[in-house]
């Protein structure tokens, strides 16, 4: 099985969808003749043509109104928003038309787009190139949200938001574009929205994350195993739908919840993660769930470290909350 | 599969050289001076002469069907708004003295050819088939509405004619329908949008992202801009600083065209025109469709507030339903009796059509609610079913009294 990083796993995806399905179009900024700021979409464009690998004018709106009118015409548009951080001029278009289109005309319009988009800190970017706005998507009925932590999920997870007959916004955490290495299956891999991964069985505390604070996660479980603490780490993967079964299963099973991301801590997707085990888990809850996020501060530049939920913080909510 | 762009760049524009003068300013502006390079482009004058008779484009039959379009519109606006004020329905927006720019720009598109319609178009939907009772249904909200009762009234859709979901924000339609043009291109598809917005939405970023966009793919788009001189209570003055919408064009790229849009046959002409070069891989062309809304923006606001009366008085002159039948009635095909039987029996079909949708339940089933968020229902969708499903059970209160089924 070849090892890829998620970049070469995400071009690998779309090769094969736009091999297998001619309605499949990739288009955004500098996506066709470069191959994408991230290299992403790199080779597309000679393989497939101008025709269906399209560098547009720089206009977020546009990117995602066209797709729109692309995908009620019958095709399946693959928009690349160039980072997480300049999706809001297009927010119109995703919250209002995107998410809606099913609903507002009554099911005769479906609208299957999956919006690519590089997420996150920890890459020296600053403000403009580190937000990781989940939250705001998936308070919007009408849209999924899919965000991959490891090479294998975004290949199988990308190729199922691509043929899902819904729109999916799918992050992809560019902190680990690179550094996150490992096997890919060759040929087609479709791995299910809406399935966590237990990507380290425990049985004390449940510690859930998605994305590139996965990793975080990952490495803070390790150093918890150390000091004796037994955790087990669940890999989100899909954030709607959300696989809710699997997150109950676990804190049923451990009694304490620790939720990980690297938004803002206020309204983030781990208030309503925290709500839902309240609701569901409460008998067998024997700490409060903890949350260790962003900051309520926009995203800074020098001190992206202190900013990020890393290891050392995580690890401090795991001892609280099984000592609690 | 290929590009199908044209792969010869466009030669440069001719630049005359009085436009290369003065300290380094290219071109200079002067009042009026698009005025004079966009003119208004006319075939029936008032009287329901014609300037030219090889524009009379349509035969007498087309002409004719196209006239009883104009005046059931005229008809069902003028009947929705009383509607409307009895409190039977929530909201209406209507077309009167626009149904030239509905009509002529939707009936010159192919059968094929899909309509983004901003909000005040249902006249193009009745072309391409839906219904008035249907339509009606949807001002209702029932159970007999297209749209399952989720859009306020005039938003709605029409999948077998290719008519697309209206949006309330303004503007939105236009990258989309760049983006469907994109699509048939694509795919080999003979398929020319047309797409309707009002001068308001000139001042909107999806209007000139579409634009753009579709100028620089040489797109095969009509942008069809009904310039009704009002953006509810904004006068077109204040909404632009440019003489004309039209002249918008040059900045994009692409062809723009002044029409009068009170006219059904100039509008008609310049649409199939429109229609003709996108065909032929000659891009976009944005048409400025010059009438006048002679009610208010809705039924929501009083345009009294905003505009005398006395303004609007020359405009009733221009009533585009006015000037075809002249024209019909030079050419022998209606007279005045003709006309007084044509809407006697109009009327008879909107009541009928009324009757018909009130006919409906009051409401759309309760599990309907849940439908279309996804494709399939989410745990979510299914969970919240259930327990308003339970607690409707429980107590009936929780529906207002109208609702009648569940």
């Amino acid at each position: 099985m070849p090892v890829m990083n998620v970049i070469q796993a995400v071009n690998d995806a779309l090769r094969l969808e736009m091999r297998r399905d001619p309605s499949v179009v990739v288009l955004g900024e500098d996506v066709g003749r470069f191959g994408g700021v991230f290299r992403a979409t790199a080779g597309l464009q000679q393989e497939f043509g101008e025709g269906r690998v399209i560098d547009t004018p720089l206009a977020e709106g546009g990117i995602i109104g066209a797709a729109v009118g692309m995908a009620l015409y019958g095709l399946r548009p693959v928009p690349e928003i160039q980072f997480a951080d300049f999706i809001y001029p297009a927010f119109d278009q995703i919250v209002n038309e995107v998410a809606k289109y099913r609903y507002r005309s009554g099911g005769q319009y479906p609208c299957p787009i999956t919006i690519r988009t590089p997420y996150g800190g920890g890459i020296k970017g600053g403000h403009y190139h580190s937000q990781s706005p989940e939250a705001l998507f998936i308070q919007v009925p009408g849209l999924k949200v899919v965000c991959p932590a490891t090479p294998r999920d975004a290949k199988g997870l990308l190729t199922a938001a691509i043929r899902d007959p819904d729109p999916v916004l799918f992050l992809e955490p560019k902190r680990v574009y690179r550094a996150a290495k490992g096997e890919v299956p060759e040929g087609e891999l479709v791995l299910p929205l809406g399935q966590a991964a237990v990507t380290r069985p425990g049985g004390q505390v449940t510690l859930i994350a998605w994305g590139a604070m996965w990793h975080e996660a990952d490495q803070a479980a390790r150093e918890a195993e150390a000091e004796g603490i037994d955790c087990e780490v669940l890999d989100l993967r899909s954030l709607q739908p959300l696989d809710l079964e699997a997150i109950v299963a676990s804190v049923r099973k451990t009694g304490r919840a620790v939720v990980v991301h690297e938004a803002p801590l206020t309204c983030g997707f781990g208030a309503e993660l925290s709500a839902l085990i309240q609701e569901r888990c409460f008998l067998s809850l024997e700490a409060p769930v903890a949350r260790v996020t962003g900051w309520d501060t926009p995203f800074p530049y020098t001190l992206e470290n202190e900013y990020l939920p890393r290891a050392p913080r995580i690890l401090k909510a795991l001892r609280e909350t099984v000592a609690y | 599969m290929s590009d199908p762009r044209p792969t010869s760049p466009r030669a440069p524009p001719a630049e005359p050289q009085a436009r290369r003068r003065h300290d380094g300013t290219a071109r200079e502006w002067a009042p009026g001076r698009f005025l004079a390079e966009f003119p208004l482009y006319a075939v029936v004058d008032e009287e329901g002469r014609l300037a030219d008779e090889a524009e009379l484009t349509l035969a007498d039959p087309a002409l004719l069907a196209l006239y009883r379009w104009m005046v059931l519109e005229r008809l069902l606006d003028e009947r929705m708004i009383t509607l409307q004020r009895q409190g039977r329905i929530g909201f209406y927006v209507g077309s009167i003295g626009e149904e030239a720019t509905v009509f002529g720009t939707a009936a010159a598109m192919a059968p094929q050819d899909w309509i983004f319609p901003s909000y005040r178009e249902h006249g193009a939907a009745f072309l391409r088939g839906l219904p008035l009772a249907t339509f009606m249904c949807g001002l209702f909200g029932n159970a007999g509405d297209a749209v399952k009762g989720r859009q306020m009234p005039c938003h709605e859709s029409w999948a077998p004619g290719h008519f697309v979901s209206i949006s309330s924000p303004i503007a939105t339609q236009v990258p989309q329908a760049v983006g469907a043009a994109w699509a048939a291109r694509i795919q080999g598809h003979d398929m020319v949008p047309l797409c309707f917005f009002g001068d308001g939405s000139t001042s909107a970023n999806d209007f000139h992202t579409g634009l753009n966009f579709a100028a620089v793919q040489r797109l095969p788009v009509v942008f069809a801009c009904r310039n009704n001189g009002w953006a509810i209570s904004v006068p077109r003055e204040a909404q632009t600083a440019s003489e004309t919408i039209a002249q918008k064009a040059i900045g994009y790229g692409m062809r723009g065209e002044r029409v009068d849009g009170n006219d059904l046959l100039a509008v008609y002409n310049a649409t199939r025109r429109a229609r003709a070069r996108a065909a032929a891989g000659e891009g976009p062309t944005l048409l400025e469709c010059v009438t006048y809304r002679m009610e208010g923006h809705s039924t929501s606001d009083d345009p009294r507030a905003y505009r005398p009366a006395s303004v609007v008085e020359p405009w009733k002159q221009r009533d585009p339903l006015l000037r075809i039948r002249r024209l019909l009635g030079r050419r022998g095909v209606l007279d005045e009796a003709g006309d007084l039987a044509l809407r006697d029996e109009l009327r008879r079909q909107l009541l009928a059509a009324l009757l018909e949708a009130e006919a409906q339940p009051a409401k759309p089933p309760v599990a309907s609610l849940f439908e279309d968020v996804y494709a399939a229902p989410l745990r979510q969708q299914r969970e919240q079913l259930a327990e308003l499903t339970a607690a409707l059970a429980a107590d009936p209160r929780l529906a207002n009294p109208r609702h009648s089924e569940g």
